[in-house]
């Protein structure tokens, strides 16, 4: 692996920067160099979360420039758009299939994107482009909070790192009281990447 | 051992590790981590602060008594402590005294883009720049030995982009096994600054100037990397990584402290090399001071000295300089049209239902364009001040006046109403911000027969910056059970009459309490109180829209909660962000009884 940029990007409460600290870890683990930074707006909640992540023998600067991120997860739909412009050629998005309509929308000043629209945006750069109902999963598992580990396990699917190393590294972070849960969300983003039919 | 730690978490960690006793601050992005870092370790003294003078203070006080002192802010917060801190450069101080000061190139969170840097030449002090947070863990180390070894406070700037990324220390250093005890040498001629003293004082500053100049050629932080010889770069900070990956073959010469600069050093380098740029964020510090040496130097004719930097943007620059190939394209194309997402204040804050009460009572939200230019005259005129509520400056809220700075809104309602303007003046401010610089703006209202009606946000914490304790939460730094500070007593104390406590989710006497502070002529104070939703522990009761009472009148939407959506015509309310019943201001504002518990 020569380097490796991913863009984890949500709205913010959705878990979206533990979730790039805990992918840090595993590269560090992994024996890489890896900086990662968030961008984070005023408030605590509600705002466009960005976390970049880079990875390789030696990373400079913490920040990634336009068009090279390898692999984008985006937790909400309207952010994987906001940010695609990151994506490089020949990329890989993974896309948690929730709408969060920002203010702008609910008051009518703004249209939401459809799924056609945000589709096409992302293939203009990625290769593959996966939607994952990462969402309902985390509910069904028994917490929504889950949602940014079940991400975490799709993306983990597409890093030669091994499984044992991002366990360790998630069981390190949780807390023993939801870490079987979030193991199973692990699992689940995984199992559904391998048996992922591009949409 | 190697650690993920970010700027703030590494420089706790080695200014712990540098035996640190005494650590103050206040809340500010991107300098909050640091403080709330080191609160961790419970051997130490740590407080937050009233304000950042104070702390400043504070770390003066530790520092005189012969312990190491840590002190943290972000930029603004020095202008706030800057009188303590040019007085600790004058006299001086005992045992190691740090100032980290977290600029915010890009305004993530802050009212300007002030650089730091120039302060450290106003003071007369050493100045030191990290550019990753390995370098935040070991130059701490540095920074108090610097501090002890020529008596100086030393200030250590930081940015977001350092405070806030992540990436990996190795952690070689533990902390020291014992420490220095606090012991305070009499010494009138050092610590008392009656003019006669200062101006003994002055030529020993000079004169440690002069030693520091020295010190800054041999000083290991100032590295020189030899790459080719056509291009030689100086920068620091986070504006030296994105500099290697623009320039990779280019000869670096790399500062890590900036102030004062080594001019043997940077002669030599310029020597050494063909065309020589600065790499810097913000101002054109370094390149006016090595112009001033008489170096020939590129620098801000072709970086900006607006915004945050990045490879991409200094690539640029170095092509534009002549300095390099043009780079290859990068195939990208901005997305247009998008919804924006800004903050926003959250579900089930208690700052949304005075904020809509000013707005209607103010019928402000009719006057102000998208823009908030005002065409019409408003009926009310609000000042603001720093904190999560100047987001209600926007629509559909739009009920906020001025934002200046921290504590500024008290002030400023008094001027205008003594100028004379024809409305009623409100003035809000948060508690933490009333707590930081609000109170002496109060005092003044009371002394000077002021008019104005001053609204108090109390949610009982410092919620902008992640929720740190402040003197009227009862709790301190550490964690531990400590005296509080109650508003009500204090703005009675200070002479204030007329002063109610209302609850921040009952909008009825909301509207009852700022309508009877409108129609007197005294001076008010409304506190509005509940508790910040991010804190709540327990959520029940979340609200739902009952469609068939529903026909879409829109009033819930003029709140601004984000958990009230609308997606294909039907406004819905999402259960996951709902702080349910802690709020219910939704439900008593809906004309047509559609709002009510999910489940009833």
């Amino acid at each position: 692996m020569k380097k490796l940029d991913i863009l984890m990007v949500g709205v913010g409460g959705q878990g979206n920067v533990l979730a790039s600290d805990i992918l840090s870890e595993v590269a560090i683990a992994a024996g890489y160099d890896v900086k990662k930074t968030d961008t984070l707006g005023m408030a605590q909640r509600g705002g466009s979360v960005v976390s970049q992540v880079r990875i390789a023998d030696k990373v400079w600067s913490p920040l990634i420039r336009e068009g090279e991120v390898d692999i984008l997860v985006s937790l909400e739909k309207l952010e994987a758009v906001r940010w695609s412009h990151y994506l490089r050629e020949g990329s890989i998005a993974i896309v948690n299939n929730q709408s969060t309509p920002p203010l702008s929308v609910s008051l009518g000043v703004h249209r939401y994107p459809s799924d056609k629209e945000i589709k096409k945006t992302l293939k203009q750069w990625a290769d593959r482009v996966y939607f994952v109902d990462g969402t309902t999963e985390a509910k069904e598992l028994g917490d929504i909070r889950a949602l940014n580990v079940l991400m975490l396990g799709c993306l983990s699917f597409f890093i030669p790192i091994d499984v044992a190393i991002w366990k360790d590294c998630i069981s390190q972070r949780l807390s023993p009281k939801i870490l079987k849960m979030n193991m199973a969300a692990f699992d689940k983003g995984r199992e559904e990447m391998s048996g992922a039919n591009l949409r | 051992m190697k650690k993920l730690l970010s700027g703030n978490e590494a420089f706790a960690l080695g200014a712990y590790h540098a035996g640190v006793m005494v650590a103050a601050a206040y809340p500010g992005t991107p300098s909050t981590e640091i403080l709330e870092s080191i609160a961790g370790f419970d051997d130490i003294y740590v407080e937050w602060s009233t304000n950042e003078k104070v702390a400043m203070e504070v770390g003066m006080g530790a520092a005189y008594a012969g312990v190491r002192a840590l002190v943290s802010m972000k930029q603004v917060g020095l202008n706030v402590a800057s009188d303590p801190f040019m007085a600790a450069s004058i006299t001086g101080i005992n045992g190691g005294m740090v100032v980290i000061v977290a600029d915010d190139p890009g305004v993530f969170s802050t009212q300007n883009e002030q650089d730091t840097r120039h302060y450290a030449k106003l003071a007369k002090v050493p100045m030191l720049e990290p550019s990753d947070s390995q370098e935040a863990y070991d130059l701490m180390a540095v920074a108090f030995e610097l501090s002890e070894k020529f008596d100086t406070p030393v200030l250590v700037r930081s940015s977001t982009r350092i405070s806030h990324s992540k990436s990996v220390v190795e952690v070689n250093r533990s902390r020291p096994s014992s420490t220095k005890p606090a012991a305070f040498k009499h010494d009138v001629e050092k610590y008392v600054m009656l003019p006669v003293n200062v101006r003994l004082r002055r030529p020993v500053i000079e004169e440690r100037l002069v030693k520091l100049n020295a010190f800054a050629e041999t000083f290991p932080g100032n590295q020189i990397f030899r790459g080719k010889r056509n291009l030689g770069v100086v920068s620091s900070s986070v504006a030296y990584q994105y500099a290697r990956e623009a320039f990779p073959e280019a000869s670096f010469l790399k500062l890590g402290m900036t102030y004062p600069l080594p001019q043997n050093l940077l002669h030599k380098f310029a020597e050494g090399v063909e065309k020589l740029i600065v790499v810097e964020e913000l101002d054109p510090f370094l390149e006016d001071n090595i112009l001033a040496m008489g170096i020939r130097v590129m620098g801000k004719e072709f970086i900006p000295r607006i915004g945050e930097l990045n490879s991409s943007i200094v690539e640029e620059a170095g092509y534009r300089a002549g300095l390099i190939a043009e780079p290859s394209p990068r195939k990208t194309v901005l997305p247009q049209g998008l919804p924006g997402r800004p903050p926003v204040l959250c579900a089930g804050c208690p700052h949304t239902g005075i904020f809509f009460v000013l707005s209607t009572v103010g019928q402000r939200s009719k006057l102000l364009d998208a823009r908030g230019k005002s065409e019409q005259e408003g009926k009310l005129i609000i000042t603001g001040d720093i904190g999560c509520y100047t987001l209600a400056t926007y629509p559909p809220l739009r009920a906020m006046d001025t934002t200046a700075c921290m504590g500024a809104d008290i002030g400023q309602a008094l001027g205008m109403e003594k100028a004379g303007v024809g409305n009623k003046v409100v003035a809000v401010i948060g508690d933490s911000t009333f707590l930081h610089s609000g109170i002496t703006g109060l005092v003044d209202a009371v002394y000077n027969k002021a008019g104005v009606t001053i609204i108090i946000l109390d949610n009982g914490t410092t919620a902008m910056t992640g929720h740190q304790d402040h003197p009227g939460t009862g709790i301190s730094a550490q964690g531990k059970k400590t005296n509080m500070v109650e508003l009500e007593r204090l703005v009675s104390g200070i002479g204030v009459k007329d002063v109610k406590v209302v609850n921040a989710f009952d909008i009825k006497a909301l509207r009852a309490a700022v309508r009877d502070s409108l129609e007197t002529p005294e001076l008010s104070v409304i506190i509005v109180r509940g508790t910040c939703s991010v804190r709540l522990r327990e959520r029940s009761g979340y609200r739902a829209v009952d469609v068939d009472k529903c026909d879409n009148c829109q009033v819930c939407l003029r709140i601004g909660c984000p958990a009230i959506q609308k997606l294909d015509e039907q406004i819905f309310i999402d259960a996951t962000l709902c702080a349910g019943n802690a709020c219910t201001i939704c439900e008593q504002l809906c004309p047509r009884k559609a709002i009510g518990p999910l489940s009833a």
